[in-house]
């Protein structure tokens, strides 16, 4: 697998030297200058982001992610799946990008999702009794089952043909920008984070945290109209920034790993939500369950589309945070210094960088871009806080940030994607029974691909014919070979 | 210190000590506030609350059940009495590290220890001492903790052996879950609740098995690989629970349960006979996984291979292991593990899968195996704590305590960042733990 990493090109001489001066010069060099010089690097691409570094900033966002853990021995172009250029093979460089693999792991993710679907499915089973008499009856039935689930599932998502006009028909997808909304908020949190090589587990406990907060302002405080939405909105941007930016305090001060961190505040957030809700300041006068009371009508979001839809503000608002991320990421200093950080924090620190600030700094921004997601729930879609005003939309973050590979529009994108699958699956299951759980199958099964784009280019043949090894290269250039594993 | 390096008086008596402190202060780590002024607040935490605002009842600790092989009296102590005086020792130990600290010596390892063992005894009498009815069997409480801490203990270990070895298992979780989801399928298809067993291990190595081809195999990163196996599992079983369990649940989610093997005699012994001569064999299984995995890890040859590539893979691997093929095996068998602990779950403590049956357990193991120092033994007592907190939330409850039952469940998170964040001693994972390993 790590055979394509060297260049090689069929046509030319192999020789080691030749290969570093061919046409890969740009991709090959350019990786080994972000692994290896990052900062310098980065000082001179900072404000030339190009199209072309479309790719290796992808590359680089996830191969930091790995560098969260420590200085990270894997080469930058393990996980690219850099391909030889040169014209005869530019077709096989179209199919092998990472466009390409991203859109391959999900049709991968789908098909095993079917199989799964139809294996369980009564008709496949009884058909599956005759499967040598009449094998075709089996394969529609395996066809029909996966086929009826997702049509069910699009449905739910995107268009519906038998909704009630237009507005009927369309209202699955406003449902879907309503589910995506949190996603998109929380995944761009989490992708923030892992630019700057942390791993922000805990979205969960900060979306909790900004709900509890945005809660109380909405419905203890009694506001004039418009200021009160604005006072719900800060209260939780507050309250994730805090639980965020908490973690990053912790980690930049004792050098306490994140993850642990960030799973533990998840749980004490968590907890802590449970037992407020049992306080008279939280629970609802009169009520034994543990909910709050309704948020005042000055305190949520307005309806973007009139009352049909649940489609509310917030989701302007991600399309808001979606751009200020990008700008963050890529136009401003302080961006400039988390993905430094992110690329090699002892060349950040060297080059004058002050480590322990920027990782404060982009928990607590990553906390806030959560606390979106909180507030979203509180004050648009749910409009009371119960215990699971989080429902899961904070790991499901995770997953979203690693399917956008870390790009703000990416996550973006990511997000609509699994606000689909949520709000489909809701329909599938009422439609034809299967579980809302297969959504849970198939985005991991998404971003496991996506990771290992290795692996998803061998189930579809397209990974480089392994010709001659360069092996006189390998003792030479050990920084951007590696042995198989 | 630097006036008497550059120029050191010879006929100052006291410059051979300063020297002395000097090569100490250098040769250790820097001996840093944070134990003495942690300990500190504690101590004044506990005076005040479990000491001064201590309850005025006498809070009685059933020691031995009827059916026991000899009677213990029952411990009565009275509360604010008891109060006082466990903080006024923690107090004492606290002192006792922040003289170490004036002197730049680190406080040793017992201090901190017996500091926690005395901070959950005054916790103790000041939950029973202030509850409606106070009284609580001790024995239960102990017996009930061992109980809930199986599932972390495997889990933990399962941590330990993964993690020494250079991986990060953040899919404890799954593998939990995998293990308790395919015990109870395989017990209740083949109604043997051994082959039940058997398959939890195979599962959870299974979900290893993913765990170590993606991290090693494909290098991705360790704890992406970790998250999205969990959601992976709990996508699956949920599914699996939901279509074909449900559907028949006679054929396929009634497993028989493995039997409790009661010792006869030595599990009459008040106390500690329950704990360990009366258990299921997943229990059983529990203590000698526990031996064996220290006694493999750190007095075998394996142990030692297995942590030289976790600390330092290019070494071991110039001294010719093979660093991958060691990490894939290991982090299979350590999933093994865990899948036996999972099917405590559904072997031993409930009676059918229900989704989500493992609950974050996943999770804290994984905080005990941190809090464990990365140690078999230090993970066992860890998985014990969070068990008893578990357990102790679950009585307070019962007995009526003004302690809210949510903030019980919160201890053991929030120990686990006090001891992540060092204030509880340092805790330094494995240097390679999570680095992939290629060679080069």
């Amino acid at each position: 697998m790590t055979d394509q990493n060297e260049p090689q090109h069929p046509g030319r001489p192999a020789g080691p030297d030749a290969d570093k001066h061919n046409a890969d010069k740009h991709n090959a060099d350019k990786h080994n200058a972000d692994k290896h010089d990052a900062v310098k690097h980065h000082a001179d691409k900072h404000h030339l982001p190009k199209p072309a570094d479309e790719e290796t900033a992808a590359v680089v966002s996830l191969d930091t992610a790995g560098g969260a853990m420590g200085p990270s021995a894997v080469p930058a172009t393990a996980q690219s799946g850099k391909i030889p250029g040169g014209p005869e093979t530019l077709v096989r460089r179209i199919f092998t990008g990472s466009g390409m693999v991203s859109v391959l792991a999900v049709l991968l993710a789908l098909v095993l999702g079917g199989l799964l679907i139809a294996f369980t499915d009564k008709q496949v089973g009884a058909t599956a009794t005759y499967l040598l008499a009449r094998p075709t009856d089996f394969l529609s039935a395996v066809w029909t089952a996966a086929t009826r689930s997702y049509v069910a599932l699009f449905q739910g998502s995107v268009f519906n043909p038998r909704g009630a006009g237009i507005a009927g028909q369309f209202a699955p997808f406003m449902e879907t920008l309503t589910i995506a909304t949190p996603l998109i908020t929380a995944g761009l949190g989490v992708a923030l984070a892992f630019r700057a090589g942390l791993f922000n587990i805990g979205a969960q406990g900060q979306i909790i945290m900004a709900g509890i907060l945005a809660a109380w302002a909405g419905f203890a405080l009694h506001l004039p109209l418009g200021l009160h939405l604005l006072l719900v909105l800060l209260a939780g941007v507050i309250g994730g920034a805090f639980w965020g930016g908490l973690v990053g305090y912790l980690k930049a001060r004792t050098g306490a790993h994140e993850v642990i961190l960030t799973i533990m505040f998840n749980y004490i957030a968590l907890y802590l939500l449970r037992y407020l809700l049992n306080t008279p300041a939280f629970q609802r006068p009169g009520e034994s369950n543990p909910i709050s009371p309704v948020l005042d009508a000055s305190a949520v979001y307005p309806q973007i589309f009139g009352s049909q839809y649940r489609l509310h503000l917030g989701f302007l608002l991600a399309i808001a945070a979606t751009v200020f991320v990008w700008w963050l990421l890529n136009r401003s200093t302080v961006g400039f210094e988390f993905r430094a950080v992110g690329a090699n924090p002892k060349a950040a620190q060297t080059a004058g960088i002050n480590v322990s600030r920027s990782t404060i700094l982009v928990m607590a921004i990553a906390g806030a871009l959560a606390g979106l997601s909180g507030v979203a729930q509180v004050a648009g879609t749910e409009k009371v806080l119960t215990d699971g005003v989080a429902a899961t939309y904070g790991f499901d973050a995770i997953t979203v940030a690693l399917l956008g590979r870390s790009t703000p529009w990416g996550t973006f994108a990511a997000g609509l994607l699994f606000g689909a699958f949520r709000a489909g699956a809701v329909q599938m299951q009422i439609q034809t029974g299967t579980p809302i759980d297969i959504v849970l199958v198939v985005q991991s099964l998404i971003v496991l691909f996506i990771a290992a784009p290795p692996l998803v280019r061998a189930v579809f043949g397209l990974n480089p014919r392994r010709k001659k090894r360069a092996t006189a290269g390998k003792s030479k250039t050990p920084a951007t070979t590696g042995g198989a594993a | 210190m630097s006036t008497t390096s550059t120029s050191p008086l010879p006929g100052k008596p006291d410059a051979p000590q300063q020297a002395g402190e000097r090569v100490q202060a250098a040769s250790a780590k820097p001996v840093t506030w944070k134990t003495p002024v942690l300990l500190t607040a504690l101590g004044i935490v506990a005076f005040i609350f479990f000491g001064l605002m201590g309850p005025n009842q006498t809070a009685r600790f059933g020691l031995s059940s009827s059916g026991d092989f000899f009677q213990l009296p029952a411990l009565e102590v009275p509360a604010f009495l008891g109060g006082i005086i466990l903080s006024v020792l923690m107090l004492g130990l606290a002192g006792y590290a922040v003289y170490l600290k004036t002197k730049d010596q680190a406080a040793p390892r017992w201090v901190p220890v017996t500091f926690i063992v005395l901070f959950v005894a005054a916790f103790l009498i000041w939950v029973v001492g202030g509850a409606r009815t106070p009284s609580i069997s001790l024995a239960g409480l102990i017996a009930g903790s061992v109980t809930l801490a199986v599932p972390l203990v495997f889990g933990s270990l399962s941590g330990v052996l993964c993690e020494r070895v250079g991986v990060v298992n953040i899919a404890i979780e799954g593998q939990l879950l995998g293990g308790a989801f395919t015990a109870a399928l395989v017990a209740s298809m083949t109604r043997s609740p051994f082959l039940g067993l058997l398959a939890a291990a195979v599962a959870g190595a299974v979900v290893s098995m993913v765990l170590a081809l993606f991290s090693i195999k494909y290098l991705v990163n360790q704890i992406i690989v970790g998250v999205v196996l969990n959601v992976l599992v709990s996508g699956l079983t949920g599914f699996l629970f939901n279509t074909v369990m449900q559907a028949d649940k006679a054929t396929f989610n009634s497993p028989d349960q493995l039997p409790i093997i009661d010792i006869p005699v030595l599990s009459s012994i008040p106390v500690i006979g329950p704990i360990l001569f009366k258990q299921s064999v997943v229990g059983y299984l529990m203590y000698i996984a526990v031996i064996v995995v220290w006694v493999g890890l750190f007095k075998t040859k394996w142990g030692l291979r297995v942590r030289a590539v976790g600390e330092h893979p290019q070494a071991a691997d110039t001294m010719g292991i093979k660093v991958n093929t060691t990490r894939f095996w290991n982090v299979t068998l350590g999933g093994a593990i865990a899948g036996i602990g999972g099917s405590f779950f559904t072997l031993v403590a409930i009676d059918s899968f229900t989704e989500e049956i493992s609950g974050g357990r996943g999770f804290i193991a994984l905080a005990a195996l941190i809090f464990g120092r990365w140690n078999p033994i230090g993970a066992f007592f860890a998985s014990l704590l969070f068990g008893f907190a578990d357990n102790l939330q679950s009585i307070v409850t019962i007995i009526g305590t003004p302690v809210p039952s949510q903030f019980m469940a919160m201890l053991p998170y929030l120990v686990t960042v006090l001891a992540v964040a060092g204030l509880v001693g340092r805790s330094r994972p494995p240097a390679a733990s999570g680095i992939p390993y290629v060679k080069g």
